[in-house]
């Protein structure tokens, strides 16, 4: 699943523009993601500050 | 906020601050939200605009005015500079702006014009009627209601996703969003007059990275590389941190800015039933140079100014919006978006080399007019022997 490292994340809005799920919405400064989400790890790419990361549910 | 408005704008940008200020002033009921709680912050931008197209839309103001451009350097990945300098010395050629004091100019002009704002307030979902889109459930600070609308502009940005809400595929491909990173520094030595741009695969792969002064020892420093060009350890901050580090090491920074930028094609069509898309979320950036606030106004303007002609007439259903689609599509804009477009392909695919020899060609250039088209097509002049290369190009511009 995503994980979201909200320390490092600048809320630019990069990764909700290339989500083919539309599982992205930025609200003001908080990044969220939705059940639409399939691991696709695009939006892990755009990110350009490696905020975003498909980890294993046990990693959560 | 009232429950219903001739026009609804979602986003407060220079895309949906014009269109907000062009509908108030032909006497429409408007209201623009903004989910950020301020307008103009945080910036999401390089700040560059050329002078000529900005005048279009606004008199110049030296209180959103950082630094004026009076020449362009590009350096190639070897160290080669190449000057664009305009034919007649003193002419300035562009601005670099403060988009946090120009933005919130732009949306006090709506206000004054007439049209309700609203910050800190995002559009949740549209409300459809029979297909059409006449409206949008409104959160503000908690609280949800209703917002009913003759038609809606979508100004979202980058994210773009009230069309997509609407049915309207907005997804940028990863190819072709440009993952970006910029430092505001200060404590720089540098021309407070020049822009400079910085090319090649181990500086900025498939993409530049800029240099845009903000006073005399300030600037924008940033970068974009494609998404696929992106990767752990090779993100657009770890080659801007390495550029910085090597190039301005007594630099300071004091703000530190991410985004992203689209360089796609437009949407294939930026009307539906209702609802008109304008600006970044219809992807209307310039693919090759990245800039957006010019083409934001204009079809923000635009989206207005036919709104306005469809809601006086009662019928704001997508065959009476298709002007708006059309005409940008027609206009000197969308012929140059489709032309910067095929440009920008064939510049990413350069080798370093090429870039080298197209840099060394070439030390200086006067340009009569200040645009890419000319650099382009002086380039092809003075490069016969990269003609085969250069032929994808020659066709694109001719």
């Amino acid at each position: 699943m995503l994980k979201i490292h909200r320390e490092i994340c600048g809320y630019c809005g990069a990764c909700v523009s290339v989500c083919p799920e539309g599982a992205l919405e930025l609200i003001d400064a908080y990044l969220t993601v939705d059940l639409k989400c399939k691991d696709c790890s695009i939006c892990t790419r755009a990110c350009p500050l490696g905020a975003l990361e498909v980890v294993d549910e046990g990693q959560v | 906020m009232k429950d219903r408005y001739d026009l609804l704008i979602i986003g407060g940008g220079p895309g949906g601050a014009i269109a907000a200020k062009t509908a108030a002033c032909k006497g429409l009921s408007v209201c623009l939200v903004e989910k950020r709680p301020a307008i103009g912050v945080p910036v999401r931008c390089a700040e560059g605009i050329g002078k000529d197209i900005l005048q279009q839309f606004i008199e110049p103001d030296e209180r959103w005015i950082s630094a004026e451009i009076d020449r362009a350097i590009l350096v190639s990945p070897d160290g080669t500079s190449m000057v664009l300098e305009p034919q007649h010395a003193g002419n300035e050629v562009g601005y670099v702006l403060d988009r946090k004091i120009f933005d919130r100019e732009l949306v006090w002009q709506a206000a004054a014009a007439g049209a309700d704002i609203a910050v800190k307030t995002r559009a949740v979902a549209p409300i459809m009627e029979n297909g059409k889109v006449s409206g949008a459930t409104i959160e503000s600070c908690g609280e949800v209601k209703n917002v009913r609308a003759e038609a809606v502009i979508a100004a979202d940005g980058v994210e773009s996703k009230f069309a997509r809400w609407c049915g309207i595929d907005t997804t940028v491909p990863l190819r072709e969003i440009m993952s970006c990173a910029q430092y505001l520094m200060t404590n720089l030595t540098i021309d407070p007059h020049a822009t400079v741009f910085y090319f090649g695969n181990s500086i900025a792969p498939e993409g530049y990275l800029w240099v845009f002064p903000k006073g005399e020892r300030s600037a924008n420093v940033g970068i974009g590389i494609t998404g696929r060009k992106s990767a752990p350890g090779k993100r657009a901050k770890d080659y801007l941190d390495a550029f910085v580090r090597s190039h301005f090491p007594d630099g300071r920074t004091i703000e530190c800015i991410v985004g992203g930028v689209s360089v796609c094609r437009p949407l294939p069509c930026t009307v539906a039933d209702g609802l008109l898309i304008v600006g970044d979320a219809a992807r209307v950036v310039d693919p090759l140079t990245g800039g957006g606030i010019f083409n934001a106004m204009y079809t923000g303007q635009l989206a207005a100014d036919v709104a306005a002609g469809a809601i006086a007439e009662g019928n704001t259903l997508k065959e009476r919006l298709m002007p708006y689609d059309t005409t940008w599509r027609c206009a000197k804009l969308g012929k140059n978006l489709e032309r910067n477009y095929k440009i920008k392909e064939f510049f990413i695919g350069l080798s370093d080399k090429k870039l080298n020899a197209l840099a060394q060609s070439v030390s200086k250039i006067n340009l009569k007019e200040f645009s890419t088209l000319v650099l382009v097509k002086e380039l092809i002049k003075r490069n016969p022997g990269l003609i085969l290369d250069l032929k994808a190009l020659k066709d694109a511009i001719s």
